[in-house]
């Protein structure tokens, strides 16, 4: 009885996992959905390495799920059928403990050393500097202004007027220029590598840009960074990807990506901390 | 032996008083009664937490729309009957704890470990049956503990499983940190005094009472797995206990080790120089091997089912404990891998990277054993062993994803959004149930006597194997596309597309079938429990030692004296013997040569 019932199982089996192959295969070589249109530098590295490693681990899931199909269907049972005795086999084993290892160095060689460029590495000289602060569930965004430098920020400070509690006393903060959360739009310049310094005012949020492949959580009382070399000009999309509360999926905040000279003619536009804090 | 004279009971009978009812079944300090009540209430838990799911699936896939008969049923979560913001996150988790801690860890720590380990290495009992009585009375505290959440003020802690503050330390900021994060830290607090003592237990028996014969490498690797495991439990889960108490105090007491200066909504608080990333790193120190904690008596279970229903030796036994226990290792230093862009030093991204992706080695050695110990079997496909091969294949897909995460440059991406869901559902989630249910339709007829339907498990089994694929497949690309988690809706992001509707609405009735798929299993495990056929001794013609007790095993599991070990654990098929299994408690030679074999094999199978 067993034996005949097993028949059933020994070929279903093998033709779910199949069919799961086959699935997985044509949705993933159609790109029907894909990781979004890439519109920075360092991304391209980055899309290359997803690309290798979906074709190292999409080999081995075909090659593993099929084994099993056809073991499934190849070893099912038979009524006075009896298995081999093969309890181990030094060589089998040691070859798979090797090729995994080996690809796996490979993996992390080429993963550090990506790494090392994106975060290792001090961004160029001159790069475009820009503060966003996460808060519940707003980004507020800050420029240094003309000198390159923010001025002294502390919580304490904080008041309607002065949302994110900028020391009016620093004269670093006198050309800054910020939008208190929910209002303006971050706008920065295209072919320039960009430095966004991260923080928080109230709970984790995490700086995500699904075009840039970038990704930075904002910690309070830390001042986290990232940078990129934004590739198109256009208006994407920016996604608090850390849970931040209950109003968490409605975290989105606009960057604008154009001409240097656009964004330095717009800055140039915005009332300066020295207008409005005094 | 800690055999205590208030059970004098020497065989199982089902006529009692009342009293000794309470004392056996309830009170009880046999490791079997432990073990059932710990996978019984935990089983519960698991439907609790599907639950939940459910009712994240409904918001995920017919988002905002109205449920007049859920507003009347929950009106705190559904007020006018659509889903409130609050009560998604609460729902998200709450499914993750309990799923993760409440359901899974439970369900094969506390119910196998108990079950299977004395009976395992022929002992009457754990080390201490009355710190295991504790253990389970501890964990079924803490389960009520954090149900009772959803009766507080601002209703059960909605930070996610994670907890990360300031979100989960700071009342101003969620509904769920007014109340609902305290009890939630009180819960695990306990969880963890139960998996401790449960832990110090399992390690005790293990090393002191295997019966004569029993060596370390005769031992089934059910056991093997349950013993690392306990290692791992022991010395991971103290350190959230640790950090648990932290938070508590920061929440009530006015500390700061996780709260720096916060402005939360217009509201300066009280607290400066803390660190949010502290609480990370503490977390994630148990919460990493937390996974392995939960796969490793799946993978330790999946093995021995896999080799009996094969009717083949495990492949390379010696390589899976080698394995077993390299995971067990480095899983204590890959934590930072759920933190590269937490704001951690970017140079520990590349040390966690090295270990993350060097786990992936032994973890193929074990994949690879498993397709080996198919290879020239005599399978028999039952319930146990769909669900066995069901496990090698999500753990499979599972485990192959890790490889995109553990890579920091690809992390960036994919962090936090629904491909890391897919990933840890398919090899910690889906896989590790799926071994549990293997273990339950294994060994559910030692357990209580009797055999499951085979019909019924294999409709649980279809339904379960498909849908779990249906469900959680598809996260991939949401993940591909950048979809965030942990999000209530997603209509006011552009850069996801409209088919991301679809695909929600695909899965969420996906959840359903699996769900209702679990219901075939409640209906089949109560029904079994009372109406299945009797089970014998060893209806599955396996090798280890508890199929040589009666089924079940009277108090003190052996009639007699207890079992004497001569053999390994995996003598299947074994040439020139006459049946295609060997028990462990077989003299070498010459007494199994009935057809006049010369026992070529005994020497070498007993290891």
């Amino acid at each position: 009885m067993r034996n005949r019932k097993g028949n059933v199982e020994g070929i279903l089996l093998p033709l779910l996992l199949l069919l799961l192959v086959l699935i997985a295969a044509i949705t993933v070589a159609g790109r029907i959905w894909w990781l979004p249109p890439l519109a920075s530098e360092h991304g391209k590295a980055i899309d290359t390495l997803f690309t290798v490693t979906l074709a190292i681990t999409g080999t081995v899931f075909i090659l593993v799920q099929l084994l099993l199909a056809w073991f499934v269907f190849r070893y099912r049972g038979k009524e006075g059928g009896r298995a081999i005795f093969y309890p181990e086999n030094v060589r089998l084993e040691l070859a798979w403990t090797l090729i995994p290892a080996a690809i796996m160095t490979t993996l992390i060689v080429f993963g550090g050393r990506l790494w090392s460029r994106i975060q290792l590495t001090e961004p160029p000289a001159g790069a475009f500097v820009v503060e966003v602060w996460g808060q519940q569930f707003k980004w507020a965004i800050r420029y240094p202004g003309k000198d390159g430098k923010f001025g002294r920020v502390d919580l304490r400070l904080v008041s309607p007027e002065n949302p994110l509690g900028i020391d009016t006393k620093d004269p670093a903060s006198k050309d800054d220029i910020f939008f208190p959360a929910g209002e303006g739009e971050l706008h920065v310049p295209v072919h320039k590598p960009v430095i966004v310094y991260l923080r928080s005012k109230d709970v984790l949020h995490s700086f995500f840009l699904p075009h840039f492949r970038v990704k930075q959580d904002a910690v309070p009382g830390m001042v986290t960074r990232t940078w990129f070399v934004p590739t198109r000009k256009g208006t994407f999309e920016i996604v608090c990807a850390e849970l931040c509360g209950s109003g968490h999926f409605t975290m989105r905040g606009v960057m604008v990506v154009e001409e240097e000279k656009a964004v330095q003619e717009w800055l140039a536009q915005q009332p300066k901390v020295a207008d409005l804090l005094e | 032996m800690a055999h205590h004279k208030a059970h004098e009971h020497t065989q199982v009978t089902l006529h009692h008083e009342p009293k000794s009812f309470w004392t056996r079944y309830i009170f009880s300090q046999d490791a079997k009664i432990i073990g059932i009540q710990y996978l019984i209430t935990a089983l519960l838990m698991g439907f609790v937490g599907m639950a939940l799911s459910w009712l994240m699936r409904l918001q995920l896939g017919f988002p905002g729309k109205t449920f007049p008969w859920l507003g009347k049923l929950m009106p705190g979560g559904f007020p006018e009957g659509t889903m409130s913001q609050d009560f998604y996150l609460a729902l998200i988790t709450m499914h993750g704890t309990i799923m993760v801690f409440f359901f899974i860890t439970a369900a094969l720590v506390g119910g196998f470990s108990n079950f299977l380990i004395p009976l395992q290495i022929g002992a009457r009992d754990m080390a201490f049956p009355f710190v295991n009585m504790l253990s389970y009375w501890v964990y079924l505290l803490s389960c009520l503990v954090l149900i009772a959440s959803f009766l507080v003020p601002g209703g059960p802690a909605g930070a996610g499983w994670t907890m990360y503050p300031p979100l989960s330390a700071v009342k101003e900021a969620l509904p769920g940190s007014v109340w609902g994060a305290t009890l939630w830290l009180l819960a695990m607090a306990l969880f963890i005094v139960s998996t401790t003592m449960g832990s110090l237990n399992y390690i005790t028996t293990v090393l002191n009472l295997r019966t004569q014969g029993m060596t370390m490498g005769r031992l089934p690797l059910t056991v093997w797995a349950l013993f690392v495991t306990a290692i791992l439990g022991l010395l991971s889960f103290p350190v959230l206990f640790a950090a648990a108490v932290m938070l508590l105090l920061d929440r009530h007491l006015g500390t700061s080790f996780f709260l720096p200066t916060l402005v939360v909504g217009d509201k300066l608080l009280p607290h400066e120089g803390g660190n949010p990333l502290l609480w990370q790193h503490l977390f994630w120190f148990l919460a990493h091997p937390e996974v392995y904690i939960a796969i490793l008596p799946a993978m330790g279970i999946t093995s021995e089912v896999l080799a009996t229903h094969a009717r083949k030796p495990i492949f390379g036994y010696k390589a899976m404990v080698a394995s077993m226990s390299a995971i067990a290792f480095l899983s204590f230093i890959v934590w930072g891998h759920h933190m590269f862009v937490s704001g951690m030093n970017p140079w520990l991204g590349t040390a966690f990277m090295t270990t993350t992706l060097l786990i992936a080695v032994p973890s193929a050695i074990k994949t690879f054993n498993w397709l080996a110990t198919l290879w020239g079997a005599n399978i028999r496909l039952t319930t146990a062993m769909l669900f066995a091969i069901g496990f090698v294949s999500t753990f499979v897909t599972g485990g192959l994803t890790g490889i995109f995460l553990g890579n920091p440059p690809i992390d960036i991406q994919l962090h936090d959004t629904y491909f890391v869901v897919a990933h840890f559902h398919f090899v910690m989630g889906t896989s590790a149930v799926l071994g549990l249910f293997a273990g339950i339709y294994h060994w559910f007829p030692k357990m209580f006597g009797r055999m499951m339907n085979e019909r019924l498990g294999k409709w649980h089994f279809w339904l379960t194997f498909i849908g779990v694929y249906c469900v959680f497949f598809p996260m991939h690309y949401l993940g591909f596309l950048g979809v965030p988690r942990r999000y209530y809706a997603f209509d006011l992001f552009e850069f996801v597309p409209p088919s991301v509707g679809s695909i929600n609405l695909f899965i969420t009735i996906a959840a359903f079938a699996v769900g209702f798929a679990q219901l075939l299993f409640a209906v089949n495990f109560v029904w079994s429990l009372f109406k299945g056929p009797k089970a014998d001794r060893n209806p599955w013609k396996a090798t280890t030692l508890e199929w040589q007790a009666p089924s079940p095993p009277p108090h003190g599991n052996w009639e007699g004296e207890p079992p004497i070990v001569h053999r390994w654990a995996y003598e299947y098929s074994v040439p020139g013997a006459p049946d295609d299994f060997i028990p462990q408690t077989v003299p070498v030679a010459p007494l199994p040569q009935r057809d006049g074999g010369d026992g070529r094999k005994g020497d070498e199978g007993g290891r």
